[in-house]
């Protein structure tokens, strides 16, 4: 077994929040170029070169891309040969969180109760997907997410007869009734298959992969491009201005399912696309 | 894309007739900040005849929950946020002499009536360009209602900040108009 102390993880993660919410990835921030080149709308290209402008700004680590710095979204991935040391890994993952959004003036969007409505004052708790893998190493991801475009996501339980039309047809839909709302050009992602809650978590993983990257089975593949192109002709554009950069890229994942089940799930990320990770 | 309009809040009836949608626009002056629990409060002290903290004559409100500012900045990131919210309360400020907002994403057809009845105008700002609008703003003082942190009434005096008309006192919508030229079947 290889120990790892929390006072690690605890760095780690506070690091890992903060520069998540400053430093947008060079991925992101190239298909934003390329949709900067892309774009038919002089609104929105304005609108394109206001958010790339931001993205520099934001850099400098002065002020953070968006003011809403989100839900702390933590993916572990755990060896099965690591064994933590001197506390409990969810504890010390929500102090780094905690030190993270005090240290990086990160604004604190968590409320103790979602009916009562009183703010937890600093950004705890975080989710948390724990994973076992093979070898020694702790691998961390903080995905930080904004409100506004996980409003605009949804599961939906469909029957094995919808088939992949059915799944084409909820995914436009859905990005076409979230219009402007989750700040526009998004990367959607998608999860088919598993059970009703693994079918959102694929969803939101689909979001981790490097922007514009394909799925590795060439069905999928296809049906990204396929889905992806479709999005851009509805035409809601940067923001919903109007324009032909709607989506930035489609990210569909997958997952065995039930014989009586054929469920999807839709999670929407802003341009924003925060996520940074390390390793322990 | 055509020179960028420069206005001066407060507004007038006369500024807000000049403005259609798709205008890139700059404000300068004051802006006030507010945004759900604040609404309620000031709906609520105006059905019962009382006098808000502050003259909305003229006035924009910006729907904003800015992130902490760092020693020695007037404000933290501040970008926009979902206007939508604000449907139920909008007509109400527009009546009491606002010329208009600013936030994001289209806002209800009661909205769009008030702005065409009291003449006002609806701006967004880029949504996720929050350090940029930041830049913008060179002051930020405390109005009302402290109590409500992040939703307290502000007052931030801003130069340059960068907008675009989406809904104007036309009845124009560029979420409606925008989409419609861009779409391909």
């Amino acid at each position: 077994m290889r120990e790892v102390s929390v006072k690690d993880i605890i760095a780690s993660v506070k690091e890992l929040c903060i520069e998540a919410n400053y430093q947008l990835g060079e991925d992101v921030e190239q298909v934003l170029e390329e949709g900067y080149k892309k774009e038919e709308s002089p609104t929105s290209k304005e609108t394109l070169s206001q958010i790339l402008e931001n993205v520099q700004i934001s850099r400098q680590g002065e002020f953070p891309l968006c003011q809403d710095t989100g839900f702390a979204v933590v993916f572990v991935d755990m060896g099965d040969q690591v064994f933590v040391k001197d506390g409990n890994l969810f504890e010390a993952i929500n102090e780094g969180v905690r030190q993270g959004y005090k240290e990086g003036y990160l604004r604190k969007s968590i409320l103790g109760d979602p009916i009562q409505r009183k703010n937890t004052g600093d950004n705890t708790p975080a989710v948390i997907h724990l994973n076992i893998v093979k070898g020694d190493k702790l691998k961390i991801i903080v995905a930080p997410k904004g409100g506004g475009s996980e409003n605009m996501s949804e599961v939906k339980m469909m029957k094995p007869a919808d088939g992949v039309e059915g799944v084409k047809e909820f995914v436009i839909d859905m990005v076409r009734r979230s219009g402007s709302n989750p700040c526009p050009p998004i990367i959607v992602g998608v999860g088919i298959g598993g059970t009703f809650e693994k079918c959102a978590e694929i969803a939101k993983r689909a979001l981790l992969r490097i922007v514009g990257s394909q799925n590795p089975n060439p069905f999928y593949a296809n049906l990204e491009k396929e889905l992806f192109e479709k999005i851009n002709n509805l035409g809601i554009g940067p923001q919903g201005f109007g324009g032909r950069v709607t989506a930035l890229a489609v990210h569909i994942e997958t997952f065995p399912c039930h014989i009586a089940s054929f469920p999807a799930a839709v999670n929407i990320q802003c341009h924003a696309a925060r996520h940074k990770e390390a390793v322990i | 894309m055509p020179e960028p309009k420069r206005i001066t809040t407060p507004l007038t009836d006369q500024a807000v007739e000049g403005l259609k949608i798709g205008d890139n626009v700059l404000i300068s002056g004051g802006i006030y900040t507010a945004r759900d629990a604040a609404h309620k409060r000031m709906v609520e002290m105006l059905d019962r005849g009382e006098k808000l903290p502050f003259d909305l004559k003229g006035q924009l409100i910006y729907y904003v929950g800015p992130s902490p500012a760092r020693p020695g900045k007037v404000v933290g990131s501040a970008g926009p946020t979902t206007s939508g919210r604000m449907n139920k309360y909008a007509p109400r400020i527009l009546q009491a002499g606002s010329k208009g907002m600013i936030g994001k994403g289209e806002m209800g057809p009661s909205v769009a009536e008030a702005l065409k009845k009291y003449k006002g105008v609806y701006f967004a700002a880029v949504g996720g360009a929050a350090a940029l609008i930041a830049k913008s703003i060179t002051a930020n003082e405390l109005v009302a209602w402290e109590e409500l942190g992040a939703e307290a009434i502000r007052k931030l005096t801003v130069k340059d900040f960068p907008a675009i008309v989406v809904q104007d006192c036309y009845g124009g919508n560029l979420y409606v108009e925008g989409v419609k030229k861009y779409q391909r079947a």
